[in-house]
């Protein structure tokens, strides 16, 4: 068993209804109890879907486990195909029908619909949400994938974009971005698939010259079939960043035979970043953790397009973890490869990051700990499904990236400004600020201007400072001054000095100084 | 002295008292019982919620939960792995050793609630023994509890009757002989608590507890003397329970708008021989404030037809406040489960030919809604945006769980809920 308080990802049956509902015309029967259907919410609240995601669910309850719960899955399946009439449908257990073994494939089949039936096997005990997208759309593209009929390409060449799903990261925008980079690149587009396909769709993914994987977490095992089968290649570079999109342009232009088109005047963020504003970001400490793609793709924008330092990286898909942990050891540090936000938590605390590119979890802890912050993956809350137009892919994504990742900071620095001058004559407490009401009582502010993580709980042995030490201490930017002051008491503890005077405030920043 | 009689009720027609229930199967579209840890831990300072479940309640309950996951909240997830499904065994000792970690962590803990779930249940993990081995092991530091919030034995809030349920023998025994005591059950927000304590305290019903208590030292006693007023309508087990120990249950509509919080005091009043005089005296004010600030939605509202999914089982109380005290027509009124002594005087107040319907087919159900085309549907949020998206204007009840919506000051609140929306649709010109 596993004590979790909240989880990276669902169980694998989501990842089902993430493909179900990102498609048309297909249709997801699922054998689960009472209460599953809580699932839906996700797609009409989180992603804001108008229509109901296209599931099924037999909502057996207590009184239905002894008698005939095969039963009510066959009618389940039947009253779902007369209502809805799909191309497709696929069928499956959730974690309580995988224990009452059921057989959804079995006892659908012998239905006799009049339409391909697809069974998904989801082990819920020991897979999750993107394991399970993954599953479904290989099963999916196995089951109704056709080989071209004419064995040349005619005409310009094209391509797949595979891995899109519903409740994505931002897989509306990306796909419209790369699908506006291939199109310059002379490249079209055969099939987007799941997001926006119909099953009659999937079987035609066998036209293309070749695949792009967005989403290597959903689209790797259609893709590595694919390959195989039909023998299509793939494009693996995720176009994440300005060099990243260069990379994935020539990866597409030498696959496709086509010439490199290097749009670069379509993004701002070399100059951007080259401006001398953005001067102050050399060197900014910078964490990481999300999904293996977007983790990886954060921390070499991170790094090389903005000169940050990447002091920790890590991800909850442990499907990926040998990619995280090579990219992480490329950068000198250890990766964190888990699902326990507890320990996110803990290294975050311990390495005090001045931003945090992270998942919806990370944000909270961000906002505990003080530290700006920026989403880069999912999980993520419904701000994060904007009404504008806003990629992370292309160079469009990577404007977007340049502004999402330094906003932050900006706010970061403007709040430390406001500190700095505080004791201004003309800009104190009971002048009161232009920017709106931030007066505080004196002792609750003391109490907040210290984040709650940064003081330990009190050490073994006498660390007491001294007044012009603890005066100096509150000069120090808020974000970092947690860090300063328990460098400070362990320069202080190590060495035997009971009492910390400015000297050994210095001596300390000296002695850790980066 | 002469004791307050019900002048109001039993005016009129014997409304539904008598009326069939339709009965539907199919697809449910609701909750489980996990569902109602996220408020009744708020509720319950020094109880632990653990669920011994799957990623699936993990999931639900951070679905669920929202934001409120992050501020250290006092429930979470032990989930079965393969390897806990191999043997029972191996599932017992890692259940306790889950469990003592987490109360070395939160040495602040009085009350564990192991609480069921779907693949629990269906696996026939013992938790009422795990329970019990636990309770030993940590007595007198911390007591342990068991019930089922999985989706196959309860809907929704029939998971806060099974915790109730759970801690009813927990309760200490009333003195032999003691003068009658009201016990309050069923979860109210604090604000609303406070608000009732403060109208029976003036009427001078000396002795008055509520269940759940904030804290597990401060459950209020239980016994003979005991009256039971119920300020929820789905605590069938609870009831039961309560009764097992010789209290009495008043049979009371529910305390939700001006008309049903008066009869809901009233009905204690009748049972403590509060003067009639002094009841009309406590009350007025706080009555008269709630008409006031009803009428401005009565104009909203009026004739206009309402459409309720079963989710709650507040549908019954709440449809009765929307039409006596709202005008509005009832089209169709769903509950996931009718208890219909508890809901006797609730359904004496619907008018005559209400459509109930108990259980849910939930394609059908739209059909129907469709069909009828309502001014307003009072619905859950995985219907809420699709059938918005078809023209039609919701409400999404689960706020009806959230907010503080019983009472008198809260009555105005309450119907501004049903109001904001149309009036939304009214003002939206793109």
């Amino acid at each position: 068993m596993q004590l979790t308080l909240w989880t990276y990802e669902g169980p694998p049956h989501v990842g089902a209804m993430r493909i179900a509902t990102a498609m048309e015309g297909l249709h997801y029967v699922l054998h689960a109890p009472q209460g599953d259907t809580y699932a839906d919410l996700l797609f009409t609240m989180i992603e804001r879907r108008d229509r109901r995601p296209p599931v099924t669910y037999t909502t057996f309850q207590a009184r239905d486990l002894g008698g005939d719960t095969a039963g009510l899955f066959q009618e389940a399946c039947r009253s779902a195909y007369e209502r809805f009439k799909p191309e497709a449908m696929i069928v499956g257990a959730s974690c309580t029908a995988e224990l009452i073994q059921d057989d959804p494939g079995g006892l659908a089949s012998r239905l006799g619909l009049p339409i391909p039936v697809i069974p998904l096997e989801l082990p819920a005990y020991q897979k999750k949400e993107n394991w399970g997208a993954g599953e479904t759309f290989y099963r999916l593209v196995r089951a109704l994938a056709r080989p071209r009929e004419t064995a040349t390409s005619i005409g310009r060449p094209r391509c797949n974009l595979l891995g899109p799903t519903a409740l994505g990261f931002r897989h509306r925008d990306d796909v419209m971005e790369v699908t506006r980079i291939l199109a310059a690149l002379g490249v079209d587009v055969n099939v987007v698939a799941p997001l926006g396909a119909r099953p009659s769709d999937i079987t035609r993914l066998g036209d293309a010259d070749f695949n792009v994987v967005l989403y290597p977490e959903v689209a790797e095992p259609a893709a590595r079939y694919l390959e195989k089968t039909f023998g299509q290649p793939a494009v693996r570079t995720v176009p994440i960043g300005v060099g990243a999109t260069r990379d994935f342009i020539a990866e597409v232009a030498r696959i496709a035979g086509v010439s490199p088109v290097l749009a670069d005047a379509a993004s701002r963020l070399p100059w951007y970043s080259r401006s001398v504003d953005s001067t102050y970001l050399t060197g900014k400490r910078v964490y990481v953790f999300g999904d293996a793609t977007h983790a990886l793709a954060a921390a070499r924008v991170a790094t090389s397009e903005l000169a940050f330092d990447l002091v920790g990286l890590g991800t909850y898909s442990r499907e990926f973890g040998r990619e995280i942990r090579a990219a992480a050891a490329r950068h000198g540090i250890e990766a964190l490869v888990t699902d326990d936000y507890l320990d996110v938590e803990a290294e975050i605390s311990a390495l005090r990051p001045e931003l945090i590119l992270g998942t919806q979890m990370e944000r909270h802890i961000a906002k505990r700990l003080g530290i700006p912050c920026a989403v880069i993956s999912a999980p993520i809350h419904v701000q994060d499904f904007p009404a504008r137009h806003s990629p992370q892919m292309g160079f469009e994504g990577a404007n977007v990236l340049f502004d999402t990742w330094v906003h932050p900071l900006m706010m970061g620095l403007e709040e430390h400004l406001l500190h700095m001058f505080r004791g201004d004559f003309e800009f104190n407490d009971r002048t009161g600020s232009h920017l709106g009401k931030t007066h505080m009582p004196a002792a609750a502010e003391a109490a907040a201007a210290e984040p709650v993580l940064a003081s330990p709980p009190s050490q073994p042995g006498p660390t007491a400072w001294d007044a012009v030490a603890e005066q100096e201490l509150r000069k120090i930017p808020f974000f970092v001054r947690g860090k300063a002051r328990r460098n400070t008491e362990r320069f202080a503890l190590e060495r035997g000095i009971t009492t910390i005077t400015l000297d050994t405030l210095y001596d300390a920043k000296a002695h850790f100084g980066r | 002295m002469t004791p307050a009689t019900d002048t109001l009720a039993r005016a009129g027609s014997a409304g539904c008292t008598d009326a069939p229930i339709i009965q539907e199967r199919g697809q449910r579209e609701v909750f489980c019982g996990l569902t109602s840890i996220v408020w009744l831990h708020r509720k319950m300072q020094d109880a632990f919620f653990l669920v011994v479940g799957s990623r699936t309640c993990a999931h639900l309950l951070q679905s669920a939960a929202g934001v409120m996951i992050f501020a250290e909240p006092r429930f979470a997830t032990a989930i079965m792995e393969e390897r806990d499904l191999a043997g029972l065994a191996d599932a017992n000792e890692e259940l306790d050793r889950v469990v003592a970690r987490l109360l070395e962590r939160r040495p602040d803990i009085r009350a564990l609630f192991l609480v069921g779930s779907c693949p629990s249940e269906v696996i026939k993990l013992d938790l009422k023994r795990a329970a019990g081995r636990l309770d030993r092991a940590f007595a007198p530091r911390v007591r342990v509890f068991n019930y089922s919030g999985s989706g196959i034995e309860t809907t929704f809030t029939e998971g806060e009757d099974a915790a109730l349920a759970a801690l009813v023998p927990q309760m200490p025994d009333e003195a032999p002989g003691a003068a009658p005591s009201l016990l309050v059950a069923g979860t109210l927000p604090d604000v609303v608590e406070d608000q009732f304590r403060r109208l029976f305290a003036d009427m001078g019903i000396a002795r008055v507890g509520f269940l759940p208590a904030p804290r597990l030292a401060d459950l209020p006693s239980v016994g003979p003397s005991t009256r039971v007023l119920l300020a929820q309508p789905f605590l069938r087990d609870t009831a039961r329970a309560l009764e097992e120990r010789g209290a009495s249950l008043l049979s009371a509509p529910l305390p939700v708008g001006a008309e049903g919080t008066t009869r809901w005091l009233q009905t204690a009043a009748t049972a403590f021989l509060v003067p009639r005089e002094l009841f009309q005296n406590v009350t007025a004010a706080g009555a008269a404030r709630a008409e006031r600030a009803l009428l401005r939605h009565r104009t909203a509202l009026a004739g206009r037809r309402v459409f309720l999914f079963p989710d709650s089982q507040m549908e019954v109380p709440i449809a009765r406040f929307l039409h006596r005290e709202l005008g509005m027509e009832l089209v169709e009124v769903g509950t996931p489960y009718l208890h219909r002594t508890h809901l006797a005087a609730e359904l004496a107040l619907l008018p005559e030919g209400t459509r109930i319907v108990e259980g849910q087919d939930v394609d059908r159900q739209l059909d129907r809604c469709r069909q009828a085309a309502p001014d307003l549907v009072v619905c859950g949020l995985g219907l809420a945006n699709p059938l918005e998206a078809e023209g039609m204007t919701t409400k999404w009840s689960i706020e009806l769980m959230f907010t503080p919506i019983q009472g008198y000051e809260q009555a105005g609140d309450l119907a501004e809920l049903f109001t904001r929306p149309l009036a939304r649709r009214q003002r939206l010109a793109v």
